[in-house]
């Protein structure tokens, strides 16, 4: 089947009237380009999304003290309160299939005053109270030195792991950080460690400027005593956090003497919901994608198939001859979706090379111009690219087999006697 | 090599339907030069589209080399025009994209023969029909003496076993007609089968029997004394 004579005839029949075969070329190529640009563009935006999450473990809330709302047990409502230290304990303790539930204490915030200090430089820095755990919940990348232990969560050691982009605003270039000692409040702490966040929270500048102590130690130092003031949950893999939240806030309002339906009175942001349904919101991108570039595909494949047939019809005496001579109903078939097969993939393969010079052109465009907001890096994976093909050439052969089985419906002494 | 018998065949068009061939009984012994004669209309055409399984009969049967031709379906037939029957048609229908040698070799193609075989055979056949030198001519380049001959060395390229002609001289002046009918004699010579279908007396003269035609029954089948066509060559 594939021989040089069948190719030569391929490209006889499809090089004799090129303007006919460009065009119908065309209309498969167009559908292909759009195909191409919208997954791309999809993607562009997912990954503009999912930089903001950073490499954050998914499956995790976040959970904060808020006002009462509800009277309970004799307590007014409108109450402040705080979770205890007892809290951690009581949920690992009733809550199953809870990987982490680290405690966090923090201090200064956004536009603060300068709460650490260092000889003559200061600046203004979230300063945390965690346990070692933390990092596996917002993963981050220890550049020199350690992150923090259980020793030093047992000793209430005063010792920081600070963040490159504290190190630049505190320290000399090349100057030694490990071992050196910054006020935080006033209360000295010895540095052991830096680390660097992949981009979370868009610029990524923010992530860079964290300051992290044994919680312990921050307590201690700090005056917190026993109180917690949020924490980190991540559910087990297998697990969502989404599915044992109830539960976790349930052991929360017994333990703080809150009424059982006082929803607003324990504050609580769900990564993992967020999570999926921003990965749905994905999905229908996707989805719109291949359905909108599949349609425009279609009318390029109904285009050739057309062509196909008006190509048949046109050489229906010379199918005749051929029959005549005894050439088999498949070998003619075989022909005509060969060359079907042929004109789709070619200019698919057209849409395909020219969709990935827009990307590529877009792509050095966005990184002429700097960042764009939601928009990052538009791309198709290799795998696009195959179902493009297998796409294709499923069109391509649904697109010759109507001009291949109407070629040999003809008796032949029908077709020999056409004009 | 070809019985027939009983045979019916009617075209339907419409509500009406044409009755072309209204029992035809017939048979061809392997090489004789047999020439089908008639009126315009009388069905020559339509009973050596049967023969060549071109068309389909109705009712009655057909044995070609002692095997029944019935309920074939497209494949089997596509084999047996190949392999056992060669056309030759009145307006020679070359393939205009294929030079000389190429069309030669068309029925070699469809038999899986290698290409270079091919092309030795198309050639060693172009030789015989003497258009060696014309191999790669396109059709449009030959007069239509040429492609008569070049119809014919393709309908022998596959050695079949009959060679069936629809009026290969219909298109041709007499002095071509006389050099064509020249070579479908050395053919035969050699011992092919051959069916000619015409309507001039002059060109039935020139086979060894001819079956006369008339309103769809054959009324005449005679053998007859051969006249050579190589004597009104050159
Ligand atoms: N495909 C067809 N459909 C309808 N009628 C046909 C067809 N082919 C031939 N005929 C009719 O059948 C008769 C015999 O045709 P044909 O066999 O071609 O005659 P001949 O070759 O002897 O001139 C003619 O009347 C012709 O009009
Ligand atoms: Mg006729």
């Amino acid at each position: 089947m594939f021989n040089k004579d069948r190719w030569k005839e391929i490209l006889e029949v499809l090089t004799t009237n090129w303007f006919r075969t460009v065009l119908t070329a065309f209309g498969v190529f167009w559908g292909i380009l759009i195909l191409i640009i919208l997954l791309s563009a999809g993607k562009g935006f997912q990954n503009g999304i999912m930089v903001d999450f950073g490499d954050i473990a998914t499956n995790t809330m976040f959970m904060w003290t808020q006002t009462t709302t509800k009277e309970y047990q004799g307590l007014p409502k409108g109450r402040r309160y705080n979770f205890k230290v007892e809290d951690v304990a009581a949920i690992k303790d009733q809550v199953p299939n809870l990987r982490f539930v680290s405690p966090r204490n923090q201090l200064g915030g956004f536009g603060g005053n300068n709460n650490v200090v260092r000889g003559i430089r200061a600046g203004a820095f979230n300063v945390y109270g965690d346990y070692p755990e933390y990092i596996k919940q917002d993963p981050m990348t220890i550049t020199s030195g350690r992150f923090l232990n259980y020793n030093d969560i047992n000793e209430k050691r005063k010792i920081a792991i600070i963040g490159e982009g504290v190190k630049r605003e505190l320290y000399e270039e090349g100057e030694e950080v490990l071992g050196s000692y910054i006020k935080i409040q006033g209360v000295s702490f010895m540095v052991l460690g830096t680390y660097k966040k992949n981009s979370n929270n868009g610029d990524g500048e923010e992530g860079q400027k964290e300051v992290f102590v044994p919680f312990t130690a921050f307590s201690q130092a700090f005056n917190r005593g026993n109180d917690v003031g949020w924490m980190a949950i991540t559910a087990q893999d297998g697990n969502s956090i989404t599915s044992l939240k109830e539960k976790v806030m349930d052991v929360v309002k017994a333990n703080r003497r809150i009424h059982p339906e006082d929803d607003r009175a324990v504050g609580h942001f769900d990564l993992y919901e967020e999570f999926g349904r921003i990965q749905s919101l994905f999905g229908a991108i996707t989805f719109i994608g291949y359905f909108v570039g599949i349609l425009v595909l279609l009318s390029g494949i109904i285009g050739v198939s057309n062509i196909m047939l008006i190509v048949v019809k046109e050489r229906t005496k010379e199918i005749g001859i051929r029959r005549a001579l005894g050439e088999g109903p498949w070998s003619i078939k075989g022909q005509i979706l060969m060359e079907s097969v042929f004109l789709t993939i070619i200019s698919g393969m057209a849409g395909i090379s020219f969709g990935a010079l827009f990307i590529y052109g877009v792509n050095a465009l966005l990184d002429s111009v700097g960042p764009v907001d939601m928009f990052l890096n538009p791309s198709v994976s290799l795998s696009v690219v195959v179902s493009a093909l297998v796409i294709l050439m499923i069109s391509g052969l649904l697109a010759g087999f109507i001009p291949a089985n109407s070629a040999i419906k003809v008796k032949p002494i029908d077709a020999l006697r056409t004009e | 090599m070809i019985e027939i018998k009983n045979l019916h065949k009617s075209y339907k068009m419409g509500s009406n339907s044409l009755h072309v061939l209204k029992g035809i009984n017939f048979s061809v012994k392997e090489g004789e030069l047999v020439a089908i004669m008639g009126s315009s209309g009388s069905g020559k055409s339509t009973l050596l589209n049967i023969l060549g399984m071109l068309d389909e009969l109705d009712e009655g049967s057909y044995d070609l080399d002692g095997v029944e031709i019935k309920n074939l379906n497209e494949t089997k037939a596509a084999n047996y025009r190949n392999k056992f029957l060669g056309f030759v048609f009145q307006s020679f229908n070359l393939i205009n994209y294929k030079n000389a040698m190429e069309n030669v070799a068309l029925p070699l193609y469809y038999q899986k023969v290698a290409r270079k075989e091919r092309q030795e055979k198309a050639l060693k056949y172009l030789e015989q029909v003497g258009l060696k030198e014309w191999a790669d001519h396109l059709p449009s380049e030959l007069s239509g003496g040429q492609k008569q001959r070049v119809a014919i060395a393709r309908a022998m390229a596959a050695e079949p076993k009959v060679l069936l002609a629809d009026e290969p001289t219909g298109a041709l002046d007499s002095k071509t007609s006389y050099e064509v009918m020249d070579l479908i004699q050395k053919i035969n010579d050699q011992g092919n089968t051959i069916l000619i279908v015409t309507h001039e007396p002059d060109i039935a003269d020139m086979c060894k029997r001819i079956v006369h035609l008339k309103d769809g029954v054959i009324i005449e089948d005679k053998k007859v004394e051969q006249v050579r066509a190589a004597q009104y060559v050159q």
